[in-house]
C-alpha cells in the first residue's frame, strides 16, 4: 500500500468531515445544538448531484445544495429559538425530515449516470513539497482547497471580528448581549442557517468530489453524526475541528484500504481473510462519536471543555434580565 | 451633626436638574412595586436611594435605565421627555446602570467586554488599541483593571470595575449603582467611593442604591427612600437627618438593632474540616487546604467576598462536592466523599445558598418540602408507604411553630416569598434536631422582619447546643450572631477572630468592632491575620 495516497483520499474524505464540523461548530457557539447535521448533508448531498444532471454546472449544484440545506435549518432555526422548543428532539426530527426527503426527491438519481464533477487540480509549487506536497496539494478537489481557506478564516472571524464577538457573546451570556443591543434571535436564526448551509456544502463535497454519485442513506454513511461529535472533541475551536476531521477522513480510508492487500507488513492480512474485524473497524468512528457525545452531555465536564455557556438552552427574554 | 428635632429639611435646588421622574407606576404580578414615585437627580450629586429589600429600588432605576417600560408616569432627561424602549435608548440619552448582578460574559476580556454592542469597531478588532483606551479611562476614574484580562480571572470587584468602565466608555453623563457595596470588602467599598467621587469632580451624577443606612449617610449628598413601593423621603440632604429617622422611613417602625445573644457556653468539637482541597465547577482549585472546626452550641462565621470558595466549602462539608484531598468529620465520622444521606443520618442540616434549586423544589407542596429529611422515619413512613394524614400534620405543626405564611400546607413552594420559603427550609433542617447546621447566606435578599426571625432561629440552635457554621457576606450579621469567624480568600483561611458576646459599654464595643472590621477587612483581600498582626506590633515599636 502506498500510504501517501490513502493520505490524500483522506484529505479529500476529511474535507466533508470538515465543512459539516465548522458549520456545527458556528451554530453551537451561537448557543444552538443542531443534530440534523445528517439529514441535511443528505438533502445537499441529494440536491447537488441532482442540479447538476440537470444543468450540467457543478457549481449551481454546490449552491442549490447550500440554499436548500440552509432553508432546511431554518425549520429547526424557528423550532428551538422561536418555539423555544427541546434542541434535541428537534434536532433528531430534523434529521429524519432531511433523510426523507432527499430519499424521496432522489429516487431514481442512482441510476442517472455519469455527470461533470468539480475541477480537481494540483497548486504548482506547493506540490514539491516532500510528503506533505503529495498529500495535501496534489490533484485535489477545488472544494478541499476551499477547505484549507475557511478553517484560519473562521478562527480569524469567532476571535478577531465585531460580529465573531457578538456570536461568542450570544452563545456564552445572550442577557448580556441582549442589553446591549444585540439581537439574539437574529443571530442564532443566522448562524443556524450558517451551519445548514455548510452541511449542505459537505453533501456536496461527497457527492460531486469525494464519492460522486448518490446513493440514497449510504451516500453520507452517518458522517453527520460525526462531525458532531467532531465539534465537542475541538473543543469549538477551528484549527482543532481540522485537525479531528482530516484524522478521521484519513481513518475512513484506511480502513477501506487496509481490507484490500492480501499480505500486510509480511503477514497475511486478517482483515481480509476475517470480514468481522472488517466490521470492527468501520465501527470505530461511530463508537468515538457515541464516547464524545456522552463526555459532551456531562454537565460538569462541558464546562471543564469549554462548552459554550448557554448551548441547548432557548433564550427567553425576561424583564428580570436574567 | 445629627439634628433630630428639625422635620425633613427641603432646601431648593442649587444645581440644574439631570433626571426627573414623575409619578412612576409599575406593577408585577401581585406586587404594586412602584405607586406613583417620584424621583429628582441634581446635577453632579450622589443621590442615596434607600429602601430595604423589595422594597422597589431595582423597579424604580430599571424604569429609569430602559430596561422596564413604567405603566405610568413621565421621565424627563434635562427637561425632556423621554420613553426608553430599551437600555441601549437609555445610554444613548446619558443614563447608564451597573445592575447587582453583573452581565459579563466570563469567557471574554475586559475589552471585548466593554465593546460589545458598540458600532465601532466596524469589522475587525485591533484590540491592543482599544487596550490602551480604556487604560487611560480606568486611570482617570481610579478603575484599575488589566484590560486584557478575562472576565473569570477577575475578582468580584473587579468585575464592578469593568461594567462602570462599560458605561463611562459610552459616556454616560447619570450612572445609577444598584447596591455596589454587597460584593465588595471593607477596602474596596472605600475605593469605590473614591471613584465615585472622581465621577462627581469630572461633571457626572450618581445615583447610589442600597439597603444599608450607614453606607449611605456617609456617600450620598442626598437620600430619598422607598418603603413598600412608595417614596417616603424624596431628595433630602443627608446631613439634616438622623440614622433612626432614615431607618423608620425605610421599615415604618423603631428598628431594634440589638439581638438578644447569651453568653456562649461551646461544648466539644463537633466538625472538624482538616486540609480540605477541592476543584470548582470549572475544574479550577476552589478550596487550597482548608482547616476548620465547630464545637457544639456556638455559631462560627465564614466571611469573604464573594466567590473565594464559600460555595464549595459548604458543599464539601454537605456532601454535596468530592474534596480532592483532606477529610471532613462530623462527631468522629468521616462524612466528606460519601453521599448526602450519610451526611443527614449523622446528623448534618443544610441550608444552601440556592433557595429555590437546591433548597426546595419549587413546584412541590410545602407539605412535600418539609418531609424531604424524615420521610424515610415513622410516623410519616408507615410499612414502607407515606402516610400522608401524618405527613400533612407534621407540617401543620411547623407551619405554626415556625410562622410560615401559606394558605395551605398543599401550596407549592413556588408561590412563597423569600422569607417564607427561607422558613420552610429552616422548619425541615431544625426540626430534624440536626448536630451540625451549615446555613450559607440565609438572609439575602430578606426584608427587616424575615431578616431578624432566622437571626432568632440560628440563635436557637446555638442555645439548644447545636454546632452552626454561617457562611455570610454581611459582615455586621457575622458579629452579630457569631463566637468566632473565619475568613476566607481564594479558597485559604486568612485567618481566626474572636468575637466577645459581653461588650463593656456601648462606646468601647462601638471601637472593638470598628478595629475588628478593620481587621477582617484586610483579610478578606488576601492579608494573612499573623501578617497583620506583624504590622500591627511593628508599627508600635
Ligand atoms: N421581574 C419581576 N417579576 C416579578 N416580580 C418582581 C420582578 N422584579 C421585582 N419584582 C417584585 O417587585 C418588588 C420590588 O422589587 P425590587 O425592585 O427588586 O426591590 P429592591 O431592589 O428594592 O430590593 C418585590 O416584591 C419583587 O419581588
Ligand atoms: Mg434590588
Amino acid at each position: 500500500m502506498d500510504y501517501t495516497i490513502i493520505l490524500q483520499a483522506g484529505i479529500a474524505s476529511g474535507t466533508v468531515l470538515l465543512f459539516a464540523t465548522i458549520g456545527e461548530l458556528f451554530a453551537e457557539r451561537s448557543g444552538v445544538l443542531n443534530l440534523g447535521v445528517e439529514g441535511m448533508m443528505l438533502i445537499g448531498a441529494m440536491s447537488a448531484f441532482s442540479t447538476t444532471i440537470a444543468t450540467g454546472n457543478p457549481w449551481l449544484g454546490v449552491l442549490v445544495a447550500m440554499i436548500f440545506a440552509g432553508l432546511i435549518s431554518q425549520i429547526h432555526a424557528f423550532i428551538v429559538i422561536t418555539l423555544q422548543a427541546d434542541q434535541v428532539v428537534s434536532g433528531l426530527a430534523l434529521t429524519f425530515l432531511g433523510a426523507g426527503i432527499s430519499l424521496v426527491l432522489g429516487e431514481g438519481l442512482s441510476k442517472a449516470g455519469t455527470v461533470s464533477l468539480l475541477p480537481n487540480f494540483s497548486i504548482p509549487l506547493l506540490t514539491l513539497i516532500p510528503i506533505i506536497g503529495k498529500i495535501f496539494f496534489t490533484n485535489q478537489s477545488v472544494l478541499v482547497y476551499v477547505g484549507y481557506l475557511l478553517v484560519p478564516l473562521s478562527w480569524y472571524y469567532i476571535n478577531r471580528t465585531r460580529p465573531g464577538l457578538h456570536l461568542r457573546a450570544v452563545g456564552e451570556y445572550p442577557s448580556a448581549a441582549d442589553a446591549l443591543g444585540i439581537n439574539v434571535f437574529r443571530m442564532r436564526y443566522f448562524y443556524v442557517f450558517v451551519g445548514g448551509m455548510m452541511a449542505g456544502l459537505a453533501g456536496a463535497t461527497i457527492s460531486l468530489a469525494v464519492s460522486p454519485g448518490w446513493f440514497s442513506e449510504l451516500t453520507t454513511g452517518g458522517q453527520g453524526w460525526i462531525a458532531i461529535g467532531l465539534v465537542i472533541f475541538a473543543q469549538w475551536d477551528p484549527f482543532r475541528a481540522a485537525i479531528g476531521a482530516y484524522a478521521f477522513g484519513a481513518l475512513r480510508r484506511l480502513i477501506l484500504d487496509i481490507q484490500g492487500p492480501l499480505v500486510l507488513f509480511g503477514f497475511a492480512n486478517p482483515f481480509y481473510y476475517n470480514p468481522y474485524l472488517g466490521f470492527f473497524l468501520q465501527m470505530l468512528p461511530y463508537l468515538f462519536t457515541v464516547v464524545v457525545l456522552v463526555i459532551g452531555s456531562r454537565e460538569a465536564l462541558r464546562k471543564r471543555i469549554g462548552a459554550p455557556a448557554a448551548l441547548g438552552n432557548p433564550y427567553v427574554r425576561g424583564e428580570r434580565g436574567l | 451633626m445629627i439634628n433630630q428635632t428639625s422635620s425633613m429639611p427641603s432646601s431648593p435646588p442649587q444645581a440644574p436638574l439631570v433626571v426627573e421622574m414623575r409619578g412612576i407606576v409599575k406593577r408585577f404580578p401581585g406586587v404594586l412595586a412602584n405607586d406613583h414615585v417620584d424621583f429628582e437627580l441634581l446635577h453632579g450629586e450622589i443621590h442615596g436611594l434607600l429602601g430595604e429589600n423589595g422594597a422597589g429600588k431595582s423597579t424604580l432605576m430599571n424604569v429609569l435605565a430602559g430596561l422596564y417600560r413604567q405603566e405610568a408616569g413621565t421621565i424627563l432627561v434635562k427637561g425632556e421627555p423621554k420613553a426608553f424602549s430599551s437600555p441601549r435608548d437609555a445610554i444613548k440619552a446619558g443614563i447608564g446602570m451597573v445592575h447587582q448582578h453583573f452581565m459579563l460574559v466570563p469567557s471574554q476580556t475586559v475589552t471585548e467586554n466593554i465593546l460589545l454592542g458598540l458600532d465601532d469597531p466596524r469589522f475587525i478588532m485591533r484590540l491592543p488599541d482599544y487596550n490602551t483606551k480604556i487604560a487611560e479611562l480606568g486611570e482617570r476614574f481610579g478603575l484599575k483593571v488589566d484590560p486584557r484580562a478575562k472576565i473569570w480571572q477577575l475578582s468580584v470587584g473587579e468585575q464592578q470595575r469593568v461594567e462602570i468602565l462599560k458605561m463611562l466608555y459610552r459616556g454616560v453623563d447619570v450612572l445609577i449603582m444598584d447596591e455596589p457595596t454587597a460584593v465588595l470588602a471593607p477596602q474596596e467599598i472605600e475605593g469605590l467611593f473614591v471613584t465615585l467621587r472622581a465621577m462627581i469632580a469630572q461633571g457626572k451624577s450618581v445615583i447610589f442604591i442600597s439597603h444599608k443606612l450607614q453606607e449611605v449617610s456617609v456617600i450620598a449628598d442626598r437620600v430619598s427612600v422607598l418603603r413598600r413601593g412608595i417614596a417616603t423621603a424624596s431628595g433630602v440632604p443627608s446631613k439634616g437627618v438622623s440614622r433612626q429617622e432614615l431607618a423608620r422611613l425605610m421599615v415604618g417602625r423603631d428598628v431594634i438593632f440589638a439581638l438578644d445573644k447569651k453568653p456562649g457556653r461551646p461544648q466539644d468539637v463537633v466538625l472538624e474540616v482538616t486540609d480540605v482541597h477541592a476543584e470548582s465547577d470549572k475544574g479550577l482549585p476552589a478550596l487550597r487546604g482548608i482547616s476548620l472546626n465547630v464545637r457544639a452550641g456556638e455559631i462560627v462565621g465564614v466571611a469573604g467576598v464573594a466567590g473565594n470558595g464559600q460555595s464549595e466549602l459548604s458543599q464539601v462539608i454537605s456532601g454535596m462536592r468530592r474534596c480532592a484531598q483532606g477529610q471532613v468529620l462530623l462527631n468522629g465520622d468521616k462524612i466528606s466523599n460519601r453521599n448526602t444521606l450519610f451526611g443527614i443520618q449523622h446528623g448534618m442540616a443544610y441550608v444552601p445558598e440556592d433557595r429555590t434549586h437546591v433548597g426546595s423544589a419549587p413546584n412541590l407542596s410545602v407539605t412535600d418540602n418539609v418531609i424531604m429529611k424524615n420521610f424515610r422515619k415513622p410516623p410519616i413512613s408507615k410499612n414502607g408507604l407515606l402516610d400522608m394524614k401524618a405527613a400533612t400534620k407534621h407540617a401543620n405543626e411547623l407551619k405554626l411553630a415556625y410562622d410560615i405564611i401559606v394558605p395551605t400546607v398543599s401550596t407549592p413552594v413556588r408561590l412563597l416569598s423569600g422569607g417564607n420559603l427561607q422558613r420552610v427550609i429552616l422548619a425541615r433542617e431544625i426540626s430534624g434536631l440536626p448536630a451540625f447546621m451549615v446555613a450559607v447566606q440565609p438572609t439575602r435578599g430578606l426584608d427587616v422582619g424575615a431578616i431578624e426571625g432566622v437571626h432568632r432561629l440560628l440563635l436557637a440552635q446555638r442555645e439548644a447546643g447545636a454546632a452552626v457554621l454561617l457562611v455570610s457576606e454581611e459582615l455586621e450579621e457575622l458579629l452579630s450572631l457569631c463566637d468566632r469567624v473565619y475568613v476566607i480568600y481564594e479558597g485559604k483561611i486568612m485567618g481566626e477572630v474572636m468575637i466577645g458576646d459581653d461588650e463593656p459599654d456601648e462606646g468601647a464595643a462601638l471601637s472593638l468592632s470598628k478595629g475588628l472590621v478593620d481587621t477582617i477587612g484586610q483579610m478578606m483581600t488576601g492579608t494573612p491575620l499573623d501578617q497583620i498582626q506583624k504590622e500591627g506590633v511593628a508599627a508600635h515599636d
